[in-house]
């Protein structure tokens, strides 16, 4: 046995593949989580901390009273230590009276827009945030929109939203880790069944050609099945052999040894008149020996073709034209005539041309040479599948001996001069191949009628 | 003429506001003085006797290194310092106040840098705001009073005691009390506030200051001078670093921790943000929060153990309670007292309870 080569050209693992597949969804994922934690930080911490400032600029509007007719801030201390949470950050303030003055606090600070309760602006060099807050007063000596604006630096705020990014980052590759492990892990068990296959392969003997029974996930069952579909064919093809040897050999042993016999007796024979007629038989033998030589290798290669042989889509009367052309009417003693019956429609089926025709041509043989005139040759559809066949008036083949009819008469007739007996072995092989049985029939009409019955070209029969 | 008038009067308004000069009471030079390959400008409110040691200490232990420093009261230096941040006065490297709420504005108002170091990242958070601002020291605000002139079973150990002393009508100790003038004086306003904020105690000490005519004037040295003269028998919310000094040359002095709560105050520093030299300035702040610089701040009382202050108390139970100590935190809350209106407030009730004649006997 030769070393056996690289068995295919080695595609990317499956570990690396599922690997790079990985990576790019959880990059991706990571860059989502990143930019939404992010946000949500930001997002998060502007919130918290804007509800502080609001808190404190609450808290001093609440602190004002009028009195002698204008409004007194008293700063309560509450508010700043409420903004003195956002420990790192400066605070700027301000209370804007109804004509726009700031009655106290900041001069810095402009007044607000309008609309805004929150806003940004700068202080000294660094972003703040501020807030405004209104408190409308009617009272005796003074009435009138007073405006309190609190802002604070924004350094714990950007501290807040980063460690909430941090912390969700943290996670989510936390997360991402145990993803990977996960993967790994799934990868390495998603083959072992493939790993479990190559082992029950391996280990086979070199004879055996029964299905693999190894227990396999579904993902892999149609791998398996492909393979034990192919191991099945092999095994077909083996027995096919193995037969046809057998077949072979015990078909050639007899005519060969009545070629010797003869050969001897003709060797022996002085009387020139019967030397010739000995002679006569072993041409006739020999003639015999040369057909079903042709026949057996016909055979050989009908069946290897059938097992082979892509099927195309074919009209089955086409067949029919041709078997019925390449039939020798005057091999068969009968003399009878072959007569055409197709349908006008085409009967479409998926097939072998040549096999096909191979197999057509060994029935209208049979029938030609054993039954009983008018021999027809058919093509039929039914709802059931395409049907190519023969039909003839004699008594056919013995019911008893259908079910084996296709082995029986290629080892029980023996051989003739004429005729192999290989007829039905090939037809029925071709039946096989195409996925059809050979049938036979006795019409309610009378006869006899052998067929191939084909599936339909859609599907199984 | 009229014109001319106008302009005089506007002159003579606006005189009041310019009235404090911006100018140190007084220099102090430390370390070479000729050719120094670095000199450093500090400006603080600490009296030269009480910071020369430590400033020495550090020329010595950086040697090339010139330190110059400049005496100044606490409010002209909170006020030099705003102008120097917009650039109208000549900046100093270095700013150490007792008023640290002004420094807590100063750097509130980005007029400070920040300073990193091993060392002031182990100050306590109280200690510490933004980077920018440290404390340095440790004192108390104390009551003295004069041990030869206010007998034993009077001599006050709280608030409540001092309020009783001035209870009775014709209380001795009326008008011989005397206080800092928070107008005057940064850190008697920061203290005055922060006791408005701590106790209810403040209003009836006020309402009794008031209704004794207790005296308001200005600065630690005169207030502790009147008490030894006997001019003063009790004076309140005086700094603990200055009484305990006079105290050690002094024995009439008695220095008292109040025992219903005493207030710490850790004494400021910062670096000016345009500081010529901000890294020699680092160098000294360091210097000052390492155990050479503690040492020499505890060996001129500006650094005091609450076991040293309440151990000097005649009935005091020596040293129980930090849980007595009220220290002022660094922290933007001190901007409360030196809003405008708030701080107009407070020095409105102040001038009420001390009436118009506010009289500063300096006595020099």
């Amino acid at each position: 046995m030769s070393p056996i080569p690289d068995p295919a050209p080695r595609a990317l693992s499956l570990a690396a593949r599922l690997a790079a597949t990985l990576a790019a969804v959880l990059a991706l994922g990571g860059l989502a989580v990143a930019l939404a934690a992010f946000a949500y930080g930001r997002h998060a911490a502007q919130e918290s901390y804007d509800r502080l400032l609001i808190g404190a600029a609450n808290q001093i509007a609440g602190s004002i009273t009028i009195r002698d007719g204008a409004p007194l801030v008293e700063l309560p201390v509450a508010a700043f230590q409420l903004l003195s949470l956002a420990p790192q950050d400066r605070i700027t303030y301000a209370v804007f009276g109804p004509d726009g003055a700031v009655i106290t606090g900041y001069d810095s600070v402009r007044s607000p827009p309008k609309g805004e309760t929150f806003y940004n602006g700068r202080f000294t060099g660094e972003p703040i945030r501020l807030v405004q807050v209104h408190r409308r007063f009617a009272e005796r000596h003074f009435s009138g929109t007073v405006t309190v604006v609190v802002g604070q630096t924004t350094r714990s705020r950007a501290e807040l939203a980063w460690q909430i990014t941090r912390g969700a980052l943290t996670a989510a590759g936390l997360a991402w880790l145990v993803i990977c492990l996960l993967a790994v892990f799934a990868v390495r068990s998603s083959l072992r069944p493939l790993r479990r296959i190559e082992r029950a392969l391996g280990a086979r003997a070199a004879q055996d050609l029964t299905p693999i029974s190894v227990a396999v996930p579904a993902e892999i069952g149609s791998l398996v099945a492909t393979l034990n579909r192919f191991i099945a064919r092999l095994d077909r093809q083996v027995a096919t052999m193995r037969t046809l040897i057998a077949d072979t050999s015990h078909q050639l042993r007899t005519p060969i040894a009545a070629l010797r016999v003869q050969a001897e007796l003709a060797a022996e024979e002085q009387d020139p008149d019967r030397l010739r007629g000995i002679l006569a038989r072993i041409h006739d033998r020999a003639a015999g020996l040369g057909r079903l030589t042709d026949q057996l290798l016909n055979h050989a290669l009908i069946i290897h073709r059938a097992d082979a042989a892509a099927l195309d889509r074919i009209d089955l009367r086409t067949v029919a034209i041709r078997a019925a052309e390449e039939t020798d009417h005057d091999l068969f003693s009968t003399g009878a005539e072959l007569e055409l019956d197709l349908p006008e429609e085409a009967v479409p089926c998926l097939g072998d041309t040549l096999s096909l025709v191979e197999a057509t041509k060994n029935l209208a043989g049979n029938a030609l040479r054993y039954g009983r005139a008018p021999v027809r040759l058919f093509v039929r559809a039914t709802p059931a599948g395409p049907e190519i066949g023969t039909a003839d008036r004699g008594p056919g083949i013995p019911e008893a001996h259908w079910p084996d009819a296709a082995t029986r008469y290629a080892r029980k007739t023996g051989v003739s001069p004429k005729s192999a007996g290989l007829g039905l072995a090939i037809a029925a092989a071709v039946a096989r191949a195409h996925g059809g049985t050979l049938a036979f029939a006795r019409p309610a009409a009378g006869g006899f009628e052998a067929a191939i019955l084909l599936p339909p070209p859609g599907g199984r029969r | 003429m009229i014109r001319a008038l106008v302009l005089l009067l506007a002159l003579l308004a606006a005189q009041p506001a310019a009235a404090a000069p911006l100018a140190p009471e007084a220099t102090a030079h430390y370390g070479p003085t000729t050719a120094p390959l670095r000199s450093l400008l500090v400006r603080g409110t600490t009296d030269i006797a009480l910071f020369a040691p430590v400033l020495r200490a550090f020329a010595e232990a950086n040697p090339g290194m010139a330190v110059g420093y400049e005496q100044w009261g606490s409010n002209p230096l909170y006020e030099a310092a705003a102008k120097a941040c917009t650039g109208r006065f000549p900046v100093a490297d270095l700013i150490i106040s007792s008023a640290v709420d002004q420094q807590v504005k100063l750097v509130n108002d980005g007029c400070s840098q920040p300073h990193h170091s091993a060392a002031v990242a182990a100050l306590p958070d109280d200690l510490i705001w933004r980077d920018e601002v440290f404390g340095i020291t440790r004192e108390p605000a104390v009551m003295v009073y004069n041990r030869t002139l206010v007998p034993p079973g009077e001599a006050p150990h709280s608030r409540f005691d001092l309020l009783d002393l001035l209870r009775p009508e014709h209380s001795r100790y009326a008008g011989r009390v005397a206080t800092y003038d928070i107008e005057a004086s940064g850190l008697g306003y920061l203290f005055a506030f922060a006791d408005s904020e701590q106790a209810t105690t403040f209003g009836q000490l006020i309402e009794a200051f008031g209704r004794t005519r207790a005296v308001a004037t200005c600065c630690s040295a005169e207030i502790i001078d009147g008490v030894i003269s006997g001019r003063y028998l009790i004076a309140y919310n005086v700094l603990g670093s200055y009484a305990l000094e006079r105290a050690a040359h002094n024995p009439e002095l008695v220095v008292v921790a109040p025992e219903d709560y005493t207030l710490m105050l850790s004494r400021a520093a910062l670096i000016p943000s345009r500081a010529k030299d901000p890294a020699g300035a680092g160098r000294l702040v360091d210097f000052l929060l390492s155990p050479a610089g503690r040492r020499a701040l505890s060996a001129t009382h500006l650094i005091v153990s609450p076991s040293e202050i309440y151990a000097t108390q005649a009935g005091g139970d020596g040293g129980t309670g930090t849980s007595l100590l009220r220290p002022i935190p660094l922290s933007p809350v001190l901007l409360v007292g030196l809003d405008r209106q708030r701080r107009a407030q407070f020095i409105a009730l102040w001038r009420k309870t001390f009436g118009e004649d506010k009289t500063t006997f300096v006595e020099k």
